[in-house]
């Protein structure tokens, strides 16, 4: 009699040895869900809808660096064609200009390019050309960055406090136009 | 004397396990956190393009998907180019301002990836950001692979 109820009482613990087994189920389950892919792509700022009473502001011609690109995906800078490999040189030296070609803008701050395309224009040719003007930007705040002892323009962002200086005299003037409707 | 030594040693070469629950409940909780279980079924096809001058989407609750693409129809068979927003594709134009106007009412700071297949054409890619312009769903990301070589930053 007094054998049996300490047995009962030894029994009344929860067994734990198979926790380990359990939570390494529910690991293998969770390893095999999980996608640590970062989700990465070219970002942008859209401008508000335009509004019927304020004008848009005036442009000085050679402030403003036209692209077009047609369906074919040729691309034409302000009046020559250019190849994609040549946008990349062409927004540098448009940005960095200062006044200097009479074509090209007065000061970076005021520099804008402007990108148009066609309806039919392939949304992977828009990309490769878009990226190359992104390019170009992030090539000048690099060089700004360097100049004001840095090692890149992330390494300045990383250690200024306060205001971006080089964002504030190079600000990215991208103008999307709506595309042609073309043919 | 030698004698005991060795013993001794011999019963130390195990390694000592009673931690093992408590790393793995430690993996168990990362890939918990870690993992989004919620993935949405593409009505269209979405083949990205790459990019290299891209940047990193760190905060991935403030993001919500346009995808546009050829409307997957069978195993290899494509309809006319649609646009998908959350599970259903949208019928006009019209519906994704409101729709993505209630979004942004939810989560301010929200920020909209565009995920266009490559083929797609630009006319369509523009009416949809017509339509967030005028939504004021202002913050944009074209949605890219990264090519190889490119370092991401920003």
């Amino acid at each position: 009699m007094l054998l049996k109820k300490k047995r009962g009482r030894e029994g009344a613990e929860v067994p734990s040895s198979s926790l380990a087994d359990i939570a390494f189920l529910l690991l293998v389950f969770f390893l095999v869900v999980t996608t640590i892919d970062v989700d990465t792509g070219i970002g942008l700022v859209l401008p508000p809808p335009p509004d019927d009473e304020t004008p848009p502001p005036e442009i000085r011609e050679r402030n403003m660096l036209t692209i077009l690109m047609n369906a074919a995906g040729q691309i034409q800078m302000n009046d020559s064609r250019a190849a994609v490999r040549d946008v990349r040189p062409k927004v540098v030296s448009h940005i960095t200009n200062n006044g200097v070609d009479p074509n090209l803008s007065e000061s970076p701050r005021q520099a804008i390019v402007s990108i148009k395309t066609d309806r039919q224009t392939r949304y992977d040719f828009y990309i490769e050309m878009l990226d190359e003007v992104i390019g170009a930007y992030r090539e000048v705040w690099n060089q700004q960055a360097r100049e004001l002892g840095f090692r890149d323009f992330q390494h300045y962002m990383n250690n200024v406090d306060g205001e971006n200086v080089i964002r504030q005299n190079y600000p990215m003037n991208l103008s999307l136009a709506e595309p042609d409707a073309g043919s | 004397m030698s004698h005991f030594k060795k013993k001794q040693a011999s019963t130390k070469q195990e390694v000592p396990t009673t931690a093992m629950p408590d790393i793995i409940f430690i993996l168990l909780i990362f890939f918990m956190v870690v993992t989004v279980l919620r993935e949405v079924e593409l009505l269209v096809r979405v083949n990205l393009t790459d990019a290299e001058n891209i940047e990193k989407i760190e905060q991935k609750r403030l993001v919500s998907y346009i995808y546009i693409g050829p409307e997957v129809l069978g195993p290899n068979r494509f309809g006319d180019t649609r646009i998908q927003i959350d599970d259903a594709l949208v019928g006009n134009l019209a519906e994704i301002r409101r729709l993505m106007y209630d979004k942004l009412l939810e989560e301010p700071r929200m920020i909209v990836s565009l995920r266009v297949d490559e083929e797609s054409e630009m006319g369509i890619v523009s009416d949809v950001k017509q339509e967030l312009r005028q939504a004021q769903a202002l913050r944009i990301n074209y949605s890219t692979r990264r090519a190889a070589g490119a370092d991401v930053q920003f």
